[in-house]
């Protein structure tokens, strides 16, 4: 085994025995942590692999999240039928996206764009949608919270963190796997030169839809996730562009089109964002904003020194890049 | 529906989406000389509007007086801000260009926030309550100012580029980065200068604007969307086109929220960006790449 994967597996282990020791609040912020690891892989799965850069990515998430809870807040059916409900309104949605894109040409900047505009057209949508609640949210009803109850996952917070867990080390494992196979060496063919690529005979029309698709599926389960374990849904918050911001800022601090890099990036950032909070308590600087003017300069310096990632450079560092 | 009032609404729409259209046209000229996208660009306009409202607190000074300083600010600002952190990523993939715009983003509305505070701020002067009467138009007098102002800038702007020898340089290095090199143009000092006029743009927008609304941290990411709306259905890139879309947007948002809900005309203008992304991508006034 190479050192890298007797990190990982180290690395796993710690994961699964840390609830042992740890309180409430270092639990919640190790869910958040897993959660945006989860959110990052299947942000670079589109824009870290096919290279189709995606700033919209809070519409699957609030779609996915939006039709698990309404379906069970509306019929009591608990999240493992509501799942494939979101995953499929969500690769819908992706597909038509993508199609629509892809059809008529648009990349770069524009593509960007025009993710944007459909979470926000989205947004505004619920916000007019009463079945939902409107701007007034949806509240899932919270019971039980002591024991786990699998069928509505519903449960304590060591639930949800085994859940997320589990997600986050499922989706590690696929993207492993995935930048492996035909279809992960056609999408870096792709983000490198997609001229080049069709003149291969690769049909980039397809496999960039396939990578919306099976994004927006990852990230639709995230939307589940989300609604189960907040149990409050508001578009205004769900559908927010700064949510999207969330989700692509691990990947990219972490290392664009890496395996690990959306996990470190996730972990650097929340970690961090907490933190900082922290040190502000501390100090009795508890001013609103303090805490994001920091968190904005690290940001800055991170990209302007950094511009491949923080794990590219650890890797080599600690001769883990197998 | 009374027709009048359609035509209130209608004028009122056309004057604020001349004002919207200015700080598009920032956001035009930006992206068409630097080709970077200024992901920063609402948050820089509610600083400006935040230092005419602090300006007018200080000392009373109307937003008309203070746009003068405040542009000439924003100007060395955007000048300095280009010229120190962006020029370095003029050639870094996009992704990049975007983290490093939404890190200043966010440095700049949290920093609002520290000083201002999360409550609403505006100015009061008594122009604002008076109105001009066309027969059974209603068109309030702080609205036409504002517009005025936008045009006013809007037309020093296309004059700079069209009959200075700077202007014609920046233009230069818009159409052929590396033709521009060859003859011996400072690219890098051209970007800053175009990123500077950009500010500037937004500085006096952000200046008419703050006697229409009220101004809070929160607006930034807001008219970042905005201008984005109204650039690209214009034209990325086209001057002409940033005014003819604020203009656009400006009339349908006004006229969507008086026909349907005020909170759904954003809405309106999403679909219309939606529509012309695919159907036009280079805008409505643009030119084919």
């Amino acid at each position: 085994m190479s050192r890298g994967r007797v990190a990982l597996a180290l690395l796993f282990a710690a994961l699964a025995v840390f609830p042992a020791f740890a309180g409430p609040y270092a639990l919640s912020v190790a869910t958040l942590v897993l959660y945006f690891a989860y959110t990052g892989q299947a942000w670079n799965v589109m824009m870290g692999f096919a290279g189709q850069l995606s700033l919209g990515h809070s519409l699957y998430v609030g779609v996915g999240a939006y039709a698990a809870g309404a379906i069970f807040f509306h019929y009591g059916i608990g999240p493992w039928a509501g799942l494939w409900v979101a995953i499929l309104l969500c690769v819908a949605l992706g597909v038509l996206i993508g199609f629509l894109a892809f059809r008529f040409g648009i990349s770069g900047v524009y593509f960007a764009l025009l993710t944007i505009a459909f979470a926000e057209f989205t947004r505004i949508g619920f916000d007019h949608l009463d079945w939902v609640g409107g701007p007034g949210g949806m509240f899932l009803r919270v019971a039980q919270r002591d024991t786990w109850d699998i069928a509505n996952f519903r449960g304590p917070p060591l639930m949800y963190y085994y859940v997320i867990l589990a997600l986050a080390s499922l989706a590690l494992l696929l993207c492993h796997f995935l930048l492996k196979s035909r279809a992960g060496y056609y999408w870096q063919a792709i983000r490198e030169n997609e001229e080049a690529a069709q003149a291969l005979g690769i049909n980039t029309f397809r496999w960039k839809v396939c990578a919306v698709a099976l994004s927006s599926a990852m990230t639709a389960v995230a939307g589940v996730f989300f609604a189960f374990y907040y149990n409050n849904l508001f578009p205004e918050q769900i559908f927010n562009i700064s949510r999207s911001i969330e989700i692509i800022l691990g990947p990219i601090i972490g290392g664009l089109g890496t395996l690990f890099g959306p996990i470190l990036g996730a972990a650097v950032l929340t970690l961090l964002s907490d933190g900082i909070t922290e040190l502000l308590a501390a100090l009795g600087w508890e001013i609103p904003g303090v805490k994001q003017v920091f968190y904005g300069v690290v940001l800055l310096v991170v990209v302007m020194f950094l511009p491949h990632g923080i794990w590219p450079a650890l890797a080599r560092r600690l001769k883990l890049d197998a | 529906m009374a027709p009048e009032l359609v035509l209130n609404v209608v004028v009122a729409g056309v004057l604020t989406g001349l004002v919207y259209g200015l700080m598009a046209l920032g956001l035009s000229v930006i992206f068409g000389v630097v080709r970077v996208v200024n992901f920063a660009h609402g948050e820089m306009m509610t600083v400006a509007m935040y230092a005419a409202a602090a300006l007018f607190a200080a000392f009373s000074l109307d937003p008309f007086l203070a746009v003068l300083p405040v542009a000439a600010v924003f100007f060395l600002l955007g000048y300095a801000l280009q010229a120190g952190i962006i020029n370095p990523f003029i050639t870094r993939p996009e992704h990049s260009q975007f983290m490093l715009l939404v890190a200043v983003a966010i440095i700049l509305v949290n920093a609002l926030l520290i000083v201002f505070g999360p409550d609403a701020r505006n100015v009061q002067v008594d122009y604002q309550l008076e109105s001009y009467e066309l027969g059974k138009l209603l068109i309030d007098k702080a609205r036409v100012f504002a517009a005025g102002l936008a045009v006013v800038a809007a037309l020093l702007l296309f004059s700079f580029f069209r009959f200075t020898l700077t202007g014609k340089a920046i233009r230069a290095c818009a159409d052929n980065y590396l033709g521009a090199r060859v003859v011996g143009l400072n690219v890098k000092h051209l970007y800053a200068l175009t990123f500077g006029l950009g500010s500037a743009c937004v500085a006096v927008a952000g200046c008419a604007l703050v006697l229409l609304v009220d101004v809070t941290p929160g607006l930034g990411p807001y008219y970042t969307l905005l201008a984005f709306v109204i650039v690209i259905v214009g034209g990325l890139g086209s001057m002409g086109g940033a005014l003819l879309g604020g203009v656009l947007i400006g009339v349908s948002e006004a006229v969507a929220g008086l026909l349907i809900a005020p909170s759904a005309k954003s809405m309106f203008s999403f679909g219309l960006l939606i529509l012309v992304l695919l159907l036009r991508p280079q805008g409505l006034l643009g030119k084919r790449a």
